[in-house]
């Protein structure tokens, strides 16, 4: 599968939801709850995402093509009666562009003395 | 508590919630699971948060989506997009303008606070029967109702009359209405200006002050807000004005410009037969019309005892104001709503046929998106979305359809209800034409949208093209002959209404209305009490327009037939008893000489009104035809004498029957006595007002002359009124055509669109089973038997529609009997002649496809396979 960069670029920026779910879904599969859990943990309890949010999203993304749900989901004891998720590699292809962008927002942030330098 | 949250659930749009559902309410259970008793509550109310806003967000999304498909889809097919709409501007607009008429003047309160407690109370017949102001009521009477009933908060009386408004302007004739101090009070309605309470003037009201009506303070005084204090000229007496009404105030009827006071004086309450008042009351909170009505009886029963001379046979009639309608009037109203709505079920059938056939050729299309996931809950969405756009945009043409329409229905608001000349364009009505529109869009989505969904499976897939679906072409073939049958039942409806009017107008009013014209001078009292002084005027006027070049004969007379359909009165017959029943009701009216002549109205015998009857000779009268058989059947008329208001008048002549209340009423006979021949200062309301006039040839270029001739015997007298005699005539059946006009558009939309239908589904057949008649043209079938075989599917088509439809027609006339003047509901010709057109209609939608099928090349069907 070629992807198309300028493809890539029309999701940018991401919604922070949206950005974790990916995150979430970058480590593994999953299902909705443990997508929830997952962000909860990732961002110390700062961000927890309904069911509502979340479901939207896992829809737009699915629709997208950034996320799709496997057949057989690659988790050891998985439920068979949940969903599962998995990230695609253009929806790995996504978060990247995003966390690039945030990266050069950073360092264009650091370049303006906002942030400290790093050691 | 899991439950509440699925049912929440059901905010999100169908699709979302099947596909995510399971999944959100596991994840509730779950994260429940975790909480503690009290942060269950919190979660649920989050779960509200979460949930509402975003199903909104979402069904906002899908409709996004549908709006932008259904744009698409519809610049795909233009010509489909633009008979949907058409046709829902038709349906909508003609419901939307009929029920608005319908409920202007059958259902909306009157524009009066708290209008439901208005009633109006006249006399009657003491069984009570018949609709409206039965009969006036006399000063006593009213005073002893209202004295004596506990059922009313406040109770008035007020008479119409017309007086000769003169200065500031041409003289002018208006209608007016001299009311009690309470009429206006009662009513409730604010003046724009000044007030509605009479000024007393020591204890009684002044009577002459005048409150106006806003037409008549825009066109007389161009607005002028400083018109308070200013007097009117009313028959050469001053009233000062002292208020003025909103436009929006109407009352007793449409066409009353102007109110003045009314004073009843002790002697006004002597004749208890002496009857020209009408009752108007507001009821006591609490109080039903119907304890009104029993608290009335009582009262008049009592009167009936203590008067038996006047009151024996006097009842009362008691109604709503908002129901003084005539019957006539509700079923014409209910007619029409009727056939707008056959008119909407066939906008609904051929707009679900369209629907169909589109369905059917995007079937493949629907069965693509199915497999690649579209829920049936998203497609059957997608679809009503399409039909609802296409209904909502049709709506939107259906109410210009109805304001254009509303003119022509205005004719079919009676001037007798207190309310405006036509219903305005209002929330309510644009309501009524949104719920039409919904109906329609969902009428002719759901079905198509519903059976399209219900097969997107693999069959449809595999079938391809050639996918008929039995079930389909079954229902479409329904359709189409529901269409049939509607038009049909509007069709006869209409058939047999307009063979009515024809009736209606083939009667012979018992006069020639053609090359006669008409106008109005009202001679004004006190200024004319003189009869001589009423005597010159006429003799005046007559002798000049007589003698203009082109005129024939001219004469007055109290009322013009069809026009002033009341003056009734007893005569008495020396030496026979006076019938209680009223059967020796006449038609009395005032001439001048020659008013049978202008008027055509034949003499059969004795001799005419001359100008040698005056007051000083013996007292006179010409009686018609039907007052000679009730009378004297068998004797010669001529020199009979009989009573009038204990005056005796001989018999000089026997004129031929007027049709004077109408064309579709039964009339009493006629009394014609000369104009001079009056007591002084008796029966002052039947001078004769109506100049007619015979003529050769143009009418209308006769009237300046006219008017310089009227001018010349009296500057401040008004002419009004000026129309032909045929004219007249013709308005009586104004309404009726009117309706029948409305009625015929709607059938000639009904016979098309189910021309259109018959043509449609056979189009659609041909094209379906093209690859069979392909073999059989292949195998040598003759080309006329295929067209054969179409055409006779067509029929099959039109007679199971109009078997129905005859059926149907014959219920609907029957419910209209009271309008189809004689006409029987089951007439032979009527139905014949609509049966033929509907098959010439059915013939013509199946010529096309019966060609198209002629020429199927076998050769190129069996490539396409």
């Amino acid at each position: 599968m070629v992807l198309d960069p300028g493809d890539i670029a029309d999701h940018l920026p991401l919604p922070p939801a949206t950005f974790h779910i990916l995150l979430a879904l970058a480590a593994g599969d999953r299902h909705g709850y443990g997508i929830i859990q997952d962000v909860e943990a990732r961002t110390d309890g700062a961000l927890r995402l309904s069911a509502g949010t979340l479901y939207r999203t896992i829809q737009r993304l699915l629709e997208q093509g950034l996320i799709t749900e496997p057949r057989k989901p690659n988790v050891p004891q998985g439920d068979p009666r949940r969903r599962y998720y998995r990230i695609t590699p253009y929806g790995t292809a996504v978060a990247r562009a995003e966390s690039l962008r945030l990266a050069q927002l950073v360092r264009l942030a650091k370049g303006a003395g906002l942030l400290p330098k790093p050691a | 508590m899991i439950r509440l949250y699925r049912a929440l659930l059901h905010f999100y749009p169908a699709s979302f919630r099947i596909e995510f559902g399971e999944e959100m309410a596991a994840v509730f259970a779950q994260r429940r699971a975790a909480a503690g008793p009290l942060a269950r509550v919190g979660l649920l109310l989050e779960a509200v948060a979460d949930i509402v806003p975003g199903a909104v967000a979402l069904h906002w999304e899908v409709l996004h989506q549908d709006l932008r498909s259904t744009a698409r889809t519809l610049r795909h097919s233009r010509g489909f997009a633009l008979t949907a709409i058409l046709v829902t501007a038709l349906g909508v607009g003609a419901n939307t303008a009929a029920f608005s008429v319908a409920d202007f003047v059958l259902l909306r309160p009157l524009p009066f606070p708290k209008s439901q407690g208005l009633v109006r109370l006249c006399e009657g017949p003491p069984t009570g029967g018949g609709w409206g102001c039965m009969n006036q009521l006399s000063p006593a009477n009213y005073r002893d109702f209202k004295d004596m009933s506990a059922s009313f908060e406040i109770m008035g009386a007020f008479y119409r009359n017309a007086v000769n408004l003169v200065g500031g302007g041409d003289p002018q004739r208006l209608t007016i209405a001299s009311m009690t101090s309470e009429v206006l009070p009662l009513l409730g309605v604010p003046p724009v200006l000044g007030r509605v309470l009479y000024p007393t003037n020591g204890g009684e009201p002044d009577a002459r002050t005048a409150v106006l009506g806003y037409g008549l303070w825009q066109s007389r005084f161009g607005g002028d807000p400083d018109v308070l204090g200013r007097t009117v000229n009313l028959n050469g007496v001053p009233f000062q004005v002292i208020g003025v009404m909103p436009p929006t105030f109407h009352f007793p009827s449409r066409d009353v410009q102007l109110w003045t006071p009314l004073v009843l004086r002790e002697e006004d309450f002597a004749d208890r037969t002496n009857t020209y008042l009408e009752g108007v009351g507001r009821l006591r909170d609490g109080v039903t019309l119907e304890q009104a009505r029993a608290d009335l009886s009582v009262v008049a029963a009592r009167l009936a005892n203590e008067y038996p001379e006047t009151n024996a046979e006097t009842g009362i009639s008691f109604f709503r104001m908002r129901d003084e309608l005539s019957p006539r009037y509700r079923l014409l109203l209910m007619a029409l709503c009727g056939a707008s709505l056959c008119t909407l079920l066939l906008t609904c059938a051929n707009l679900a046929n369209l629907l169909l056939a589109r369905a059917a050729a995007r079937e493949r299309e629907l069965a693509v998106r199915a497999a690649l996931g579209a829920g049936r809950e998203r497609l059957v969405r997608q679809m009503i979305t399409e039909s609802v756009t296409l209904a909502a945009i049709g709506g939107a043409a259906g109410v210009v359809v109805a304001v254009l329409a509303l003119p022509l229905l205005a004719r079919l608001v009676p001037p007798t209800l207190p309310i405006a000349g036509q219903p305005s364009l209002d929330l309510r009505v644009l309501a009524l034409a949104a719920l039409f529109t919904g109906v329609t869009g969902l009428g002719f989505g759901l079905i198509p949208a519903l059976r399209v969904s219900g097969r997107t499976g693999l069959a449809a897939l595999r079938e391809g093209t050639r996918s008929g679906g039995g079930r389909r072409q079954r229902l479409r073939t329904v359709l189409v002959t529901l269409e049939m049958a509607v038009s049909v039942v509007l069709l006869i409806s209409c058939g047999l209404l307009i063979q009515a009017v024809w009736r209606v107008q083939a009667t012979d009013p018992g006069f020639v209305p053609h090359q006669v014209l008409t106008l109005k001078t009202a001679l004004p009292r006190p200024k004319y009490d003189s009869p001589v002084r009423r005597a010159e005027f006429y003799r005046r006027v007559l002798a000049d327009v007589r003698a203009l070049p082109g005129v024939q004969s001219a004469a007055y007379i109290t009322g013009l037939p069809m026009v002033m359909t009341g003056g009734i009165w007893r005569v008495v017959i020396p030496g026979r008893e006076v019938p209680r029943d009223g059967s020796d009701a006449v038609s009395l009216r005032f001439v001048t000489s020659q008013f049978f002549r202008t008027l055509s109205i034949p003499l059969h015998s004795g001799r005419d009104v001359e100008d040698g009857d005056t007051g000083d000779r013996a007292y006179v009268a010409v009686v018609s035809e039907s007052f000679v058989r009730r009378h004297w059947p068998d004797e010669d008329p001529l020199g009979k004498t009989f009573e009038f208001r204990d005056e005796v008048r001989v018999v000089v002549g026997v004129v031929g029957d007027v049709k004077v209340r109408g064309l579709e009423r039964t009339n009493e006979p006629q009394l014609y006595l000369p104009a001079a021949q009056v007591p002084e200062g008796a029966l002052i309301n039947y001078d004769p007002k109506d100049l007619v006039i015979r003529h050769s040839a143009q009418g209308v270029a006769l009237l300046p002359a006219v008017r310089r001739i009227v001018r010349a015997a009296d500057p401040e007298q008004p002419i009004s009124d000026v129309r032909t005699l045929e004219d007249v005539v013709a308005g009586e059946t104004a309404t009726r055509r009117a309706q029948l006009r409305v009625l015929g558009a709607l059938a000639a939309i009904a016979l098309v669109l189910a021309g259109v239908g018959i043509h449609g589904l056979l189009a659609y057949t041909v094209s379906q089973r093209s690859r069979e008649i392909g073999v059989r043209l292949a195998l040598g079938a003759e080309p006329a038997g295929v067209a054969r075989m179409i055409m006779a599917e067509g029929m099959r088509l039109a007679v199971f529609g109009i078997v129905p439809g005859v059926a149907g027609a014959y219920a609907a006339a029957r419910g209209m009997r009271a309008l189809l003047f004689g006409v029987e509901p089951a007439d032979p010709g009527t139905i014949a002649a609509v049966v033929g057109l509907a098959l010439v209609m059915t013939v013509a939608g199946s010529l096309v496809p019966a060609l198209r099928a002629v020429r199927v090349s076998p050769m190129s069907v069996m490539r396409s396979e």
